[in-house]
C-alpha cells in the first residue's frame, strides 16, 4: 500500500513529483519535499530505529536537527553516511537508507534483551561492574559493549567524497528565517545592509511552514512568499538556506554547515557540503526554539512524537497520525490541538492545568499520561485523571513539555543563560557574545506578532551599531499575539522507566540516581548518565534533565545552571571542515624545474620541505636504492655528479647595514666578508640552540644571499622579518625570498670544472668563492661550494631556465663518466664528510655539542649568545661523534641509542643516540653521526649500539666524525 | 653553444567553467622594490603605494606587495632608488580570475572579504589562497590577478580549477 497515511490535498509536497526510495530494503513511495521521515510516516512506518543501550524501538520524535531517535544509514554514490537524521535526509528518487543498531533486523532485534536487562544497565553500572580485573576493561568488556551499544556503523572506508569550504564576509547575519528572522534581514536589507540570511531548513520560513498562521491578514505562506522573493530580489542579500550556522567563535566569526548536494539524485560536481566561515560585523540570532518532551513512562514508542513535529508532519507533509493524544503543559500545545482538530485529526488533549474544557474535542484537564502500551508501535495511552484512569487508543502521541529558546549559539563564548520563571526556560543574558542580539523565540518571546516586532527592533539595533543610519521601510504586521502560559511539568510520578534522554537512553530514574550517589552538579549528572553526551548533545533532553535533577537535590533550577554550549550546534562531518585536504590536499606541492626529467628517468621522489625531490636515479641492472646511490656516490668521487639543489632556501640581504645586521643574526661574522667570497655561517635561536646552518655569499658591498636548509627556509625567513623588526628597526636593511627565482645545481667530482666548461666560459673561482657567470646566454651566478667534500659548484639561473640547465647538465656529467645523483647519494657523500643536516641540528643541540662552538664569535653579540651559555649547556653534554661498526660488514640505523658494552637498554644508562647513517662506498663500511655524552674525548673507545625496533645491536667505534678526507684537500683543489 | 630555453611554471592556457575563467599568464619583468627606512621613493615616475595601494601608469603598475614593500610589474625600476630592488620575475606564478562567478570561485580559496566595499578595483592584499601564500590584486569587480609561489603554480590551478567547478555546479542547478 503506497502512502496509505497521507492526507489528500495536504502539505508542502509536489503531488506530481513521486520519488521511490527503500528503507531496510523495502520500496517505499514519497513525494518531492519530504524528508525520509515524513515519507516514511506517510507509509504508515512508525519504527524507524533502535535506541542506543536498551535496543529499544523508537520512532521519529521531531520534525528538526534536534532528532534524537530516527538515525539511519544512507547509501548514495557508494558512500554510506551512518547516523543520518531521518529528519535532515530530503527524499530523492532512488534513496537508499537503512536502520541501524540492531541484528538481525529492524523488527527482530536480539541485543533488544538489553532491555529486559536494564536493572544491571542503570547509569554507573559500567563504571561499577567493569573495574575489575584491569586489564580486561581494553581486551574484553569495552568492545563487547561498544558491540552491543552504540550508533551507526562506519564502513572503514577512506570518505573521497567531494567537499567544499568557503567563506563569507557580512555586515549582518541572520540565524534563522523564521517570522523573526525573516523581518530582521528585510529590515537591515531595506537600510542598505550587506546581509547574510542562513537556515537550517530547505525552505525559508522556520515555524511558518508547519504552524501557517495568519501574518499580516494574510495566510502565513503568502506572506512569507513575499518576504522570500524581495529578499532574493535584494542585491545585498544572501539566502543560505541548508546551511546550519553551527558555532560562534570570537570577533564576529561563525562556523557554518551547508549541505549542497545531500539532497539530490545526482549531485554532479555538486560537493555533498560546504563549510562555512563566516565573518560578520553584527548578528541577530533568531533561531527559535525546541519544544521539549515530557518524562513519563514508556514515553518512548514509535508513535510517540513533540507535538511541534507532529504538526509539522500534517500540515507541512500531509501526514496523517490517526488517533492523537496530546499530553501538553502550555497553551502552546493546546493551539496545536486546535490546529490539528482543525485540520480533520482526531485529537484527546490532556493537560496537568484546570483548563476550561470547551473545546471542540475531549479534553483531559488536571490530568497526566502514565503510561502507554505497544511495543514496535504505540497502541493505547492510559491517562489519569480526576475520574481515574482511561485507557485510550491512539496510535500517536505527542508531548509538548514547554519550549526551550535555541540560545545555544549565544553560549558558544562560554556565557551563561538565565533561568525565566515565567517560561520556565532558560534564556540568553545580553552581549553573551559581543555584537550578537538574540531576538525572538529564541530569547523566549513566543507569539508569532512579538517575534516579527522583536526581529524588525533587532535589526534597527543593529543598524545603529553598524552605523547605518538609513531607515527600514516596513512596519510590522499584524499577528496572533496569544501570551504563552505553561505549568511546568518534567516528569510524570510512577512505576517504570520515563525517558529524558532517547538519544542516549537516559531515565528519570537515572538522574535520580545520579544525584542519591553524588553527582549532584550537572556537570557531574552528565558524565554519570551520559545524558545529553548522544550526537543531538541533549538539545530534547539537558533542561528536563537538570530540572528533575534540581528536584532530586532540592537545589532549584537556576541555581542547579546548565552544561556547557559549545560548538557545533549540529554534527558536523570532519571531511567537511576539512575539505580538500585529502592525500596531496593536506598541503601545495612543491615541484622542482627538474621534475619531469627525474621522473622520467625513474627517480623516486620524496618530500623535503614539501618539495619533491629524487632519491636515486637507478639503471638497468640495479636492485635497490642502494646499488643506485653507492654508483652514484662512487661517480662522485670519482668523476662527476650533478643535483637539483634549487630546495634550498635563498634570502636577498640588501642594505648599507646588511652587514652589521647578519653579524647580529649569525653566530659568526660576515661584515668582514670580501665581495665574491663565501663564508658557512651559524644561527641559533633565541634560546641559544642550533636553529639553522648554511651559507653567506657577499655579491655586493651592500648585497648579501644567505642560503638556508630546505627545511628551515621558512623559518629563517621569519626569524629575520622578526630580528628586523623587533630588534634592527633603525636598520637600513631589507630582506626577500629569492628562493624561487633561482633555479641551482651542484656539479660535483674531479671532473666539475669539465662540466662548468660546457656552459661558457666561467670565472676561475677559489674555494668559498663566487661570481656572476653568463650561463649559456643567460645572466646567472656561480658559487663554488661543496656539500659533497669534492670540487665543488653551484651555478644558479632564473627558475624559468632550470629545465633546460638541468638536462643539459646531466648530459654532460654523463659523457664524462659521471650521472645526476639523487638525495641518497647527498647524504652518503655529506655523513662520509661528517657534514651536518637537520638530523643533528634538530633543535636541541648547541652549536659546542655539533663542535662548531669556536664559531660562536667571542668578539661580538648574536641572537642567543647570551642564552648559549647558561649553566647546563657547557658540562657533560652529548657531543656530535662519527660511529663505525667494530665489525666492518654490521649495518646501522639512525635513532638507536648507545650504552656502555655491558650495560642494559636502559635509560639510566644511555650515552647518546645516532642521528645519521649511510653505507659508505667509498670507505667499505657503515658510518654514521650521532651524540655521545662527551664524545669528543671518546675517539676510540667501543660502544654499543642499539636499536630496540629493530632487534639490533652493533658494537662502534666512536671516531672523529669526518670520516674522508679530514684535511679537505679534495674540495679546495 | 645555444642559449638556454625557458619554460613557465605551468602552460599559459586559459581554462573556462561555468562564469569562471582562469588564465596563467606572464606579467613580464617583476621587481621587488622595499625602500630603506624612512624613504618613500617615487618609482618610475609613481609614488610608492601606500598599503593595498595599486598605482598604474600606462602598462606598468606599482602594486603593493607587503610591509614597505611594492613590486613593479611590466618595467625594471630606473636606476638610484634608495631600496633594495629584487628581481622577483621568476619567483611567481600568476594566473588571472575573471568573471561574474571568480569573487564566488575565490571565496573558496581565501579568508580575504572579497565584498567591493571592502576589497575595491584597483587595490592588492597579501592573503593565503588556500594553503599558500599569495599577492592578490583585484583588477575588476569581477577580475582578480594572483600570484604563488611559481613552485606551487600546479596546486594552485587544481585548487582554483576545483573551485571553479564546484561554483559552476552550483549556477547548473
Amino acid at each position: 500500500m503506497t502512502q496509505s497515511h497521507r492526507i489528500p490535498g495536504r502539505g508542502l509536497i509536489d503531488r506530481s513529483q513521486p520519488l521511490n526510495f527503500t528503507f531496510d530494503g523495502v520500496m517505499y513511495q514519497g513525494y518531492q519535499g519530504d524528508t525520509l521521515a515524513s515519507a516514511l510516516l506517510a507509509n504508515g512506518v512508525r519504527l524507524m530505529g533502535r535506541s542506543f543501550k536498551y535496543h529499544r524501538p523508537r520512532g521519529v520524535l521531531t520534525a528538526g536537527s534536534e532528532e534524537p531517535n530516527a538515525l539511519v544509514e544512507v547509501f548514495e554514490n557508494g558512500q554510506h553516511t551512518p547516523n543520518t537524521r531521518a529528519t535532515m535526509a530530503e527524499l530523492y528518487g532512488g534513496m537508499v537508507a537503512r536502520s541501524q543498531n540492531r541484528w538481525p533486523s529492524l523488527g527482530l532485534d536480539v541485543m533488544a534483551v538489553n532491555d529486559l536487562l536494564s536493572p544491571f544497565f542503570s547509569a554507573g553500572f559500567y563504571y561499577k561492574t567493569f573495574m575489575w580485573p584491569r586489564a580486561f576493561w581494553e581486551k574484553l568488556y569495552e568492545p563487547a559493549i561498544r558491540r552491543a551499544a552504540g550508533l551507526g556503523r562506519l564502513d572503514r572506508r577512506h570518505d573521497e567524497a567531494a567537499y567544499e569550504k568557503a567563506f563569507a564576509h557580512c555586515d549582518l547575519l541572520v540565524i534563522g528565517a523564521g517570522p523573526t528572522g525573516l523581518m530582521a534581514a528585510m529590515a537591515a536589507a531595506q537600510a542598505g545592509a550587506d546581509v547574510i540570511l542562513a537556515d537550517e531548513g530547505s525552505a525559508l520560513g522556520g515555524r511558518i511552514l508547519a504552524d501557517q498562521p495568519e501574518i499580516g491578514d494574510m495566510p502565513g505562506l503568502t506572506w512569507l512568499e513575499t518576504m522570500r522573493t524581495d529578499l532574493a530580489a535584494m542585491p545585498n542579500v544572501r539566502i543560505m538556506t541548508r546551511t546550519t550556522v553551527t558555532g560562534a567563535y570570537d570577533d564576529g566569526t561563525f562556523g557554518a554547515l551547508e549541505r549542497v548536494g545531500l539532497h539530490l539524485a545526482d549531485p554532479g560536481d555538486l560537493p555533498r557540503e560546504c563549510f562555512w566561515r563566516i565573518h560578520a560585523r553584527r548578528a541577530i540570532l533568531a533561531a527559535g526554539a525546541l519544544e521539549r518532551p515530557i518524562a513519563h513512562r514508556d514515553n518512548d514508542r514509535p508513535g510517540v512524537m513533540l507535538a511541534s513535529g507532529l504538526r509539522a508532519y500534517v500540515s507541512r507533509w500531509g501526514v496523517n497520525p490517526g488517533k492523537v493524544v496530546l499530553f501538553s503543559n502550555n497553551d502552546s500545545g493546546l493551539a496545536t490541538a486546535r490546529a490539528l482538530t482543525g485540520m480533520g485529526i482526531d485529537v484527546s488533549y490532556v493537560d496537568p492545568r484546570p483548563i476550561p474544557v470547551t473545546e471542540e474535542f475531549p479534553v483531559y484537564a488536571e490530568a497526566r499520561v502514565i503510561a502507554t502500551q505497544g511495543r514496535k508501535g504505540l497502541k493505547s495511552v492510559d491517562i489519569q485523571h480526576r475520574g481515574g484512569t482511561s485507557r485510550v487508543e491512539a496510535r500517536t502521541l505527542a508531548l509538548s513539555g514547554g519550549w526551550n529558546p535555541s540560545v545555544h549559539l549565544a553560549c558558544h563564548l562560554n556565557g551563561r543563560p538565565q533561568w525565566d520563571e515565567t517560561i520556565a526556560a532558560f534564556v540568553p543574558r545580553s552581549d553573551m557574545v559581543p555584537g550578537m542580539i538574540v531576538a525572538g523565540a529564541a530569547r523566549g518571546t513566543f507569539s508569532t506578532g512579538a517575534c516579527l516586532q522583536d526581529g524588525l527592533e533587532a535589526a534597527q539595533a543593529s543598524l545603529t551599531a553598524l552605523g547605518i543610519r538609513k531607515k527600514p521601510r516596513l512596519g510590522v504586521p499584524v499577528a496572533e499575539a496569544a501570551p504563552y502560559r505553561i505549568a511546568p511539568v518534567w516528569a510524570v510520578e510512577g512505576d517504570g522507566r520515563a525517558w529524558l534522554d532517547f538519544a542516549n537512553d537516559v531515565t528519570v530514574k537515572d538522574v535520580k540516581l545520579s544525584a542519591q550517589e553524588g553527582f549532584q552538579s550537572v556537570e557531574h549528572m552528565k558524565r554519570y548518565t551520559t545524558q545529553g553526551m548522544a550526537p543531538d548533545q541533549g538539545k530534547s533532553s539537558n533542561v528536563a534533565a537538570l530540572a528533575v535533577l534540581a528536584d532530586a537535590t532540592g537545589q532549584g533550577i537556576a541555581a542547579t545552571g546548565t552544561t556547557t554550549y559549545r560548538p557545533p550546534f549540529v554534527p558536523v562531518s570532519i571531511a567537511a571542515m576539512g575539505a580538500g585536504g585529502r592525500g596531496t590536499g593536506f598541503a601545495p606541492q612543491r615541484f622542482l624545474t627538474s621534475d619531469a626529467q627525474s621522473r622520467a628517468m625513474g627517480a623516486p621522489m620524496i618530500e623535503a620541505g614539501l618539495w619533491y625531490r629524487p632519491s636515486y636515479f637507478p639503471r638497468a641492472g640495479e636492485k635497490d636504492w642502494r646499488d643506485a646511490a653507492e654508483r652514484e656516490a662512487v661517480m662522485v668521487r670519482g668523476a662527476v655528479g650533478v643535483c637539483d639543489v634549487s630546495t634550498l632556501g635563498k634570502i636577498d640581504v640588501q642594505g648599507k647595514d646588511a652587514g652589521r645586521f647578519l653579524d647580529f643574526l649569525y653566530t659568526n661574522t660576515m661584515s668582514t666578508l670580501p665581495v665574491g667570497k663565501v663564508r658557512y655561517g651559524l644561527m641559533l635561536r633565541e634560546d641559544g640552540f642550533v636553529m639553522d646552518d648554511g651559507t653567506c655569499a657577499r655579491l655586493g658591498p651592500d648585497h648579501f644571499l644567505v642560503t638556508t636548509t630546505t627545511a628551515a627556509a621558512g623559518q629563517v625567513m621569519r626569524h629575520m622579518d622578526f630580528v628586523q623588526q623587533a630588534f634592527c628597526a633603525d636598520c637600513d636593511v631589507r630582506t626577500i625570498s629569492v628562493t624561487e627565482g633561482w633555479a641551482q645545481f651542484a656539479i660535483a667530482g674531479p671532473k666539475a670544472r669539465e662540466v662548468l666548461a660546457t656552459l661558457g666560459d666561467a670565472p676561475d673561482l677559489p674555494f668559498m668563492g663566487c661570481a656572476p657567470m653568463t650561463v649559456a646566454g643567460i645572466a646567472g651566478r656561480l658559487f663554488r661550494i661543496s656539500f659533497s667534500g669534492e670540487q665543488g659548484y653551484e651555478v644558479a639561473v632564473p627558475t624559468r631556465y632550470g629545465k633546460d640547465l638541468f638536462a643539459r647538465l646531466v648530459t654532460a656529467a654523463e659523457s664524462l663518466e659521471g650521472c645526476a645523483y639523487g638525495m641518497e647519494a647527498l647524504n652518503i657523500l655529506r655523513v662520509e664528510k661528517g657534514f651536518i643536516t637537520h638530523a643533528e641540528i634538530h633543535g636541541r643541540t648547541t652549536a659546542d655539542d655539533v663542535g662548531l662552538g669556536k664559531m660562536v664569535s667571542a668578539k661580538k653579540d648574536c641572537i642567543g649568545k647570551a642564552a648559549s651559555q647558561r649553566p647546563g649547556l657547557s658540562e657533560d653534554r652529548q657531543q656530535l661523534v662519527g660511529l663505525m661498526p667494530v665489525n666492518q660488514g654490521e649495518t646501522l640505523s639512525a635513532g638507536a641509542h648507545l650504552y656502555n658494552e655491558r650495560d642494559p637498554a636502559t635509560r639510566v644508562h644511555d650515552q647518546g643516540y645516532v642521528t645519521s647513517v649511510a653505507p659508505s662506498p667509498t670507505l667499505g663500511t657503515w658510518l654514521g653521526l650521532g651524540f655521545v655524552v662527551n664524545g669528543r674525548a671518546r675517539h676510540g673507545e667501543v660502544i654499543r649500539l642499539d636499536d630496540g625496533l629493530r632487534k639490533r645491536q652493533v658494537l662502534v667505534e666512536i671516531v672523529d666524525p669526518v670520516f674522508f678526507d679530514p684535511e679537505g684537500g679534495r674540495m679546495r683543489d | 653553444m645555444t642559449d638556454l630555453v625557458a619554460e613557465h611554471a605551468v602552460a599559459l592556457r586559459t581554462t573556462d567553467i561555468g562564469r569562471a575563467s582562469l588564465t596563467a599568464f606572464d606579467p613580464g619583468p617583476v621587481f621587488s622594490i622595499a625602500p630603506y627606512p624612512g624613504v618613500r621613493p617615487v618609482v618610475n615616475a609613481m609614488p610608492f603605494p601606500t598599503p593595498g595601494q595599486i598605482v598604474t601608469q600606462g602598462a606598468v603598475r606599482l602594486v603593493w606587495a607587503g610591509r614597505e614593500q611594492a613590486f613593479l610589474i611590466g618595467a625594471a625600476p630606473d636606476e638610484g632608488l634608495s631600496a633594495a630592488i629584487t628581481d622577483q620575475s621568476d619567483g611567481w606564478a600568476w594566473f588571472r580570475l575573471q568573471g561574474e562567478d571568480a569573487t564566488a570561485v575565490l571565496a573558496r580559496l581565501t579568508p580575504l572579504d572579497l565584498r567591493v566595499s571592502a576589497f575595491a578595483p584597483g587595490t592588492s592584499a597579501r592573503a593565503p589562497l588556500n594553503h599558500m601564500q599569495a599577492v592578490i590584486l583585484r583588477t575588476a569587480a569581477d577580475a582578480f590577478e594572483l600570484a604563488v609561489f611559481r613552485s606551487m603554480a600546479q596546486t594552485a590551478q587544481h585548487e582554483l580549477v576545483e573551485a571553479m567547478t564546484r561554483v559552476a555546479a552550483r549556477r547548473a542547478r
